[in-house]
C-alpha cells in the first residue's frame, strides 16, 4: 500500500491552568488511508476535539508530528500550507455557527472556490450549481439565505463547501449529532457516496458509537487524552477491551426490537 | 391508575412575523400519577411546547386553547376521592386569559365537605383561573386560613423542570447549594440553615461527590454532568408531583447521559413522582419509560405502552423513527470494502 495519507505521531497537546498542567491530548498515534474513514470516540473531554483541531492545525501541539500527504504540516508556510490547506476541509456540528450568517447558500459557496482560486468569477456559478447537485440539493436553493434553510438542508451545504476544494480528507466533528434522525441517515449516506466517488477519507469524531460502528473502518478510542484502544469499528464496538470502551458499549441506548423492520 | 392530569384539545400558536404558527394541534393526553411517560419527536414536533404548557411556562405571547386538568390530591386526605363530576374545573386558556385572571390574589380552592381533590390549570396565569360547579368557591387569600391547603399546581413546588443546557437554568454567581435552598425555601418554608441541610442532603442523593464541598460550588466549577445533578436536585427540591426532564440528558456524553437517565430512574421510584421524559432519542425513551407518545409536526402521532410502540407501532412515522435508530445491532451501512479492508 501506497503511503498514509495522514499520519499522526506521538502527539502532545497540555493546557496550564492555575499553575496545574492538564495533558488534552498526550502520546496519540493513528494513521488515515486514502480514502478511509477513521473515527475518533470517548467520553467528554477525552481529547477528540483538541485533536480534531491539531490535525487542522488550528492549534499547534506541544509535541509530536503531523505528516499530511507526505509532508510534515506544521513545517509548511505560505502559499504551501495554504495549498494545502484546500485538500484538508472541516464540517462542524453547528453549520450555522460555521457560516456567515447574512450569507445566501451561493455566497458561503462561492467564497470558497474564490479564495481557494478554484474558479473564475465567470465560471464560480456554474460550479456552485454542480456542487449543490454533488450534495444533493436543487439548484433554486443558492440564492436563500443560510438561516432560512433546514438543518439538514445546511449541513448539506458545509459538505459542498468542504468539497468545493477538493480535499483528500474532512474532519467531521460531531457533523451528524444535532441532526433529526430522519435526516441523519440521508447525511450519512452522503457521506458515505462521496467517499466512494471521490476517494475522500473522513476523520470522524463522535461520541455516538452506533453511527460510528455503522460509518467507519476503524475507530480509536481515546479517555483522558490517550488512546484506550483502536482498530476495526465493528471489532472494537463488539468486543470492547478498555475499561472506557466497554463502559461506552454499555451505556449506548439499545432498542430491544423482538420484531424485524 | 389515577390520572395526575389530563389535557383535552390543547392547541398552541406562537406569533412569528405576524403569522401564527402552530406549535400544538388538539392533543389528548393522560398523564397517570406515577407513571413515566416519554414524549418523543424531532424539531419542531411540538414536544417542548408540550413541557412548557404543562408547567404553566409557555411565553405569554403564546395563544391557547383547550384545558388541562389537574387532579391534586391533598395530602393529609388520602382517603376517599371525589367523583370527578364534581370536580371544579379551571381552564388553561392562558392565552385568552384576560377574562379568566381574576383578582391579584391566588384563589384557594375547597371542595365540599370530602372534597380532597381538585382540577387547576397550571396555565392560568398566577394561579388563578376560573371556577365552575357549585361545589367549588373560589376567595381571595385575604379571606383564606392559613391552614387551608391549596391544591394549584406551583412551578417548583409541584412540578420540577430539568432543562437541556444546565448552564442556562442555573445562576452562574450563586453557589449550587444557595439554589437548591432556595426552593426548600420557598415552597417549603424551611429556614435558611434547614434548607441548606435539605440542600446538603440533596447533593448527597444525586451523588454528587463531596457535597458539602459542591455545597459552596459555583456552576462554572462543576461539569456538565454534574451541573446537570445539580439542577435535577434543584428541581426535586420541594417534593415535586411530577418531574419534566427535557432533552435533560442531550447535551451530555454518552456515559454521563447513562448516569443520569439511571439516577432520574431511582429518583422517581424513591419519591414516587411521575416522570414527563423528553427526548429525541427514541431508544433512549424506551429505557426509561412504561409508555411512550410519538409527536410529529405538533400532533400526537401514536401513544402506547413502551412494548407496543417499539415491537408493533401502528404509524408509519413510528416505525420511520425506529428504522432510522442506529444502534449497536443494524446492518452497517458501509459495505464497500474501503482501504483498510
Amino acid at each position: 500500500m501506497s503511503s498514509p495519507l495522514l499520519t499522526v505521531s506521538c502527539l502532545a497537546k497540555r493546557y496550564h491552568r492555575g499553575g496545574k498542567t492538564i495533558a488534552a491530548v498526550e502520546d496519540v498515534s493513528f494513521v488515515i488511508e486514502p480514502g478511509e474513514t477513521l473515527a475518533l470516540a470517548g467520553p467528554s473531554g477525552s481529547g477528540k476535539s483538541t485533536i480534531a483541531r491539531l490535525v487542522l492545525r488550528l492549534i499547534e501541539p506541544d509535541a509530536g508530528r503531523i505528516q499530511f500527504e507526505g509532508d510534515d504540516f506544521f513545517a509548511l508556510s505560505g502559499s504551501a500550507l495554504r495549498a494545502r490547506r484546500a485538500r484538508l476541509q472541516m464540517v462542524f456540528q453547528d453549520p450555522l455557527a460555521a457560516f456567515n450568517p447574512r450569507a445566501t447558500v451561493a455566497r458561503v459557496l462561492d467564497d470558497a472556490l474564490r479564495i481557494h482560486g478554484i474558479a473564475s468569477r465567470t465560471e464560480r456559478p456554474r460550479r456552485i450549481a454542480a456542487l449543490l447537485e454533488r450534495v444533493g440539493l436543487n439548484a433554486d436553493l443558492a440564492p436563500r439565505a443560510i438561516h432560512e434553510i433546514s438543518g439538514g438542508q445546511r449541513q448539506r451545504v458545509a459538505i459542498g463547501r468542504a468539497i468545493a476544494t477538493n480535499p483528500s480528507l474532512i474532519v467531521l466533528d460531531e457533523a451528524v449529532s444535532a441532526l433529526d434522525v430522519s435526516v441523519r441517515g440521508d447525511i450519512l449516506n452522503l457521506l458515505l457516496d462521496l467517499q466512494a466517488k471521490e476517494r475522500i477519507a473522513y476523520l470522524f469524531i463522535s461520541h455516538d458509537l452506533g453511527v460510528v460502528r455503522a460509518i467507519a473502518h476503524r475507530v480509536v478510542i481515546l479517555d483522558a487524552g490517550r488512546i484506550a484502544e483502536s482498530g476495526d469499528a465493528r471489532a472494537v464496538i463488539g468486543a470492547p477491551q478498555s475499561a472506557i470502551g466497554k463502559a461506552l458499549v454499555t451505556a449506548t441506548p439499545k432498542l430491544h426490537r423482538t420484531t424485524a423492520s | 391508575m389515577t390520572a395526575l392530569l389530563s389535557i383535552r384539545d390543547l392547541t398552541v400558536a406562537y406569533r412569528r412575523d405576524g403569522r401564527e404558527v402552530a406549535a400544538l394541534k388538539n392533543i389528548n393526553l393522560d398523564i397517570a400519577e406515577g407513571e413515566r411517560l416519554a414524549i418523543i419527536g424531532e424539531s419542531g414536533s411540538g414536544k417542548s411546547t408540550l413541557a412548557l404548557a404543562i408547567a404553566g411556562l409557555l411565553p405569554a405571547s403564546a395563544r391557547i386553547g383547550g384545558r388541562i386538568d389537574w387532579f391534586l390530591r391533598q395530602p393529609l386526605t388520602l382517603g376517599a376521592k371525589a367523583p370527578p363530576s364534581v370536580l371544579p374545573d379551571i381552564s388553561p386558556a392562558r392565552g385568552e386569559i384576560g377574562s379568566f385572571t381574576a383578582g391579584p390574589f391566588p384563589p384557594t380552592l375547597a371542595i365540599g365537605e370530602s372534597g380532597n381533590e381538585s382540577a387547576i390549570s397550571p396555565l392560568a396565569g398566577e394561579m388563578s383561573g376560573r371556577t365552575e360547579g357549585g361545589v367549588t368557591e373560589r376567595r381571595p387569600r385575604s379571606e383564606t386560613v392559613t391552614t387551608e391547603p391549596k391544591f394549584a399546581p406551583l412551578g417548583g413546588r409541584d412540578i420540577g423542570f430539568v432543562f437541556q443546557d444546565p448552564s442556562a437554568s442555573l445562576d452562574p454567581v450563586m453557589p449550587v447549594g444557595k439554589q437548591i435552598a432556595e426552593v426548600a425555601r420557598t415552597h417549603l418554608g424551611l429556614a435558611w440553615p434547614q434548607a441548606y441541610a435539605k440542600a446538603g442532603n440533596l447533593l448527597e442523593r444525586v451523588r454528587l461527590p463531596d457535597p458539602d464541598t459542591a455545597l459552596r460550588a459555583f456552576p462554572h466549577q462543576l461539569s456538565g454532568g454534574q451541573k446537570q445533578r445539580v439542577a435535577i436536585a434543584a428541581a426535586i427540591a420541594a417534593g415535586p408531583k411530577l418531574l419534566i426532564a427535557d432533552e435533560a440528558t442531550s447535551a451530555l456524553d454518552t456515559i454521563v447521559q447513562a448516569e443520569i437517565v439511571s439516577l432520574i430512574r431511582k429518583l422517581v421510584a424513591e419519591d414516587g413522582m411521575t416522570l414527563l421524559f423528553i427526548s429525541h432519542d427514541i431508544a433512549l425513551a424506551a429505557e426509561l419509560a412504561d409508555r411512550i407518545a410519538v409527536f410529529r409536526h405538533g400532533e400526537l402521532v401514536e401513544i402506547g405502552a413502551t412494548e407496543q410502540i417499539i415491537d408493533a407501532p401502528r404509524h408509519a412515522y413510528t416505525r420511520a423513527l425506529l428504522d432510522a435508530h442506529i444502534g449497536l445491532d443494524v446492518e452497517p451501512m458501509l459495505r464497500r470494502a474501503g482501504a483498510s479492508a
